[in-house]
């Protein structure tokens, strides 16, 4: 697709194989990219090519087939960095499992070099368990006092006592885009107030990658990481960016093959970045994929894939409430500028997971539960949500069927 | 939507509308467990008092999704005032009747949309399984054909298990 095309998303559905399929006798209606998204033609045949044509590990070999692959691997690499707009994408780019583990790579070589008894880490409320359990790890095994940012009764950041909060921080760790509410977050501000204090930025960009055009220059970020399967490539990756200055100080995460430049019986060196923190054979062929899904997306143009999400999210929030009588509560802001398509609902007071049953008898796929992140249900003050989270290959068919589903649950659970 | 119809029988609606030994009992002397399935969030208190070898009353309370709600209370109305002998029987024969499609979740990852598989070859004794020992419980084996509801189904009954289990460790 060309960027001079316009935004058809009917025809953009026709990449996507799976969502030919039906369930249950009917089409599919995916809404659930929230969790992971599903994967293009394009990407699914990058990943088939290489493993048809040019597998083998990478770093290593010298034979013909090897260097290929470690020049589609490095490729991806940089690839990857130009897609988040890295001022140095071939060194700031490290590939991991995903973004859970790029997260907790942060918190272990960075902050067991630099955090200690006393020092203040300070998240959201609104992070998922990834962006809280390896910081809580952290503060447990060297007490570490962790601070959170409030979300208010619309389901933003409460910055309104921001500088206090913020006093003494050694690192701020923040969600781009909440995974629940759908808030998009003052990244940049926040930062800014960080690095006044001289803190350290964290942002999980797992759910913002994918939806917004990202650029971490102009969020002010110190690291991002997102994970390859919520942004149309495949599971097994995921990606930390790191500002050089930050990741050439850091100390290797993981040990193994890959990540050394000597190895004594009694020491070894660590490999320059970004190899020092990719020990053993990496996601290769997915790593091939995510740069096709890259492709795919600045194909599309992330501010055409915005534009469009913003667009049905504001379908979805009106037609959620119209159709279905004010029994609807989606938390999360209004339709907006700060509003992503990550629709959380809660139906009269029938459960999340008797919800998701009568849905998926409609093909509708919703995630029933707390979308790992509890302390935010806690606060929202339910034990369980319905999410349905939109996509770029969504339309407002899928939306329409959706509220179908809902009150049908609602005819049932009279 | 025959399957969904399986899965919400009206026996099932009515016990997650109006269930039945609704609330908790003074403990002591009863016995109070919680249970938690991590998943979702469903959350069920069993109180229970036992008297000799009976089991004199059965208390519920907790929240969840209507599979969760209403299996324990068709729990708590199939057990109130037995011997423990025969709820013993019971947890055996509604454990295998939840337990037949485990057996078959590993072989069943075709994902050909069919949904529709039936099982079979597993080791369950099919007295257990008799659904005339079983009552109104048996409303809730339309819950094997969607495995993942199963936990929601088997919250309230392991957490008696683990009330009676704690009783007779008190008794003895």
């Amino acid at each position: 697709m060309s960027e001079e095309q316009d935004f058809d998303v009917e025809v953009i559905r026709k990449d996507f194989p799976l969502l030919a399929r039906t369930v249950h006798d009917r089409p599919i209606v995916y809404l659930d990219s929230a969790a992971s998204s599903q994967m293009p033609r394009q990407v699914l045949s990058a990943m088939d090519r290489y493993y048809e044509t040019t597998h083998a590990n990478v770093h290593r070999g010298v034979y013909a087939i090897a260097e290929e692959a470690t020049r589609l691997y490095e490729a991806a690499r940089v690839k990857v960095g130009r897609f988040l707009h890295a001022p140095d994408p071939g060194h700031e780019i490290i590939f991991t499992k995903n973004a859970t583990e790029a997260i907790n790579l942060v918190a272990h070589a960075w902050g067991r070099q630099n955090l200690g008894p006393g020092d203040v880490v300070v998240l959201t409320e609104m992070e998922h368990h990834a962006n809280i359990v390896p910081w809580l790890m952290l503060a447990q095994e060297r007490s570490v006092e962790l601070r959170y940012i409030p979300v208010d009764g619309q389901g933003r950041l409460d910055l309104s006592d921001l500088d206090r909060l913020l006093a003494g921080a050694r690192l701020v760790g923040v969600s781009a885009m909440s995974n629940v509410l759908g808030t998009i977050n003052p990244v940049a501000r926040v930062a800014e107030a960080a690095h006044r204090e001289g803190a350290v930025v964290m942002v999980d960009g797992a759910q913002a990658v994918p939806h917004l055009p990202v650029d971490v220059t102009t969020l002010g970020a110190d690291f991002l990481a997102f994970s390859a399967h919520k942004a149309q490539g495949p599971t097994g990756l995921g990606v930390l960016w790191g500002r050089a200055e930050m990741l050439d100080g850091m100390p290797p995460f993981l040990g193994g093959g890959g990540m050394i430049l000597d190895v004594r019986l009694d020491r070894f060196l660590a490999a320059e970045v970004p190899h020092r923190f990719e020990a053993g054979t990496p996601p290769i062929a997915e790593a091939v994929g995510l740069a096709a899904a890259v492709d795919y997306l600045s194909g599309l143009g992330m501010d055409r894939v915005r534009a469009h999400e913003k667009d049905l999210t504001a379908y979805a929030l009106d037609a959620l409430a119209d159709r279905l009588a004010g029994d609807c509560t989606v938390f999360g802001p209004p339709a907006g500028d700060d509003r992503g398509g990550v629709l959380s609902l809660a139906y009269r007071d029938i459960h999340a997971h008797d919800l998701a049953q009568v849905l998926d008898q409609f093909g509708v796929c919703v995630r029933p539960g707390h979308h790992c992140a509890k302390p935010l249900m806690r606060k929202l003050g339910v034990p369980a949500t319905a999410r349905a989270s939109l996509a770029l290959y969504n339309d407002r068919h899928d939306v329409d069927v959706l509220i179908e589903g809902l009150e049908e649950a609602g005819r049932l659970f009279a | 939507m025959p399957d969904l119809e399986d899965l919400y029988r009206e026996i099932i609606l009515d016990h997650y509308r109006s269930p039945r030994n609704r609330g908790e009992l003074e403990s002591p002397p009863a016995h109070r467990v919680e249970g938690f399935n991590p998943l979702c969030g469903d959350e069920v208190v069993v109180s229970l008092l036992v008297e000799g070898d009976r089991l004199a009353d059965i208390k519920i309370s907790g929240t969840g999704c209507s599979i969760s709600q209403s299996s324990a209370s068709l729990m708590s109305a199939a057990v109130k005032g037995k011997s423990l002998a025969e709820v013993e029987r019971l947890m055996r024969t509604f454990k295998a009747m939840m337990s037949i499609h485990e057996a078959t979740l590993a072989d069943d990852g075709s994902g050909d949309g069919s949904g529709d598989e039936t099982s079979g070859g597993v080791d369950v004794d099919p007295d257990e399984v008799s659904l005339e020992n079983l009552g109104e419980l048996a409303a809730l084996q339309g819950v094997v054909k969607f495995p993942v509801r199963i936990k929601c189904a088997t919250l309230s009954w392991n957490t008696m298990a683990q009330a009676l289990a704690e009783t007779r460790a008190d008794t003895h």
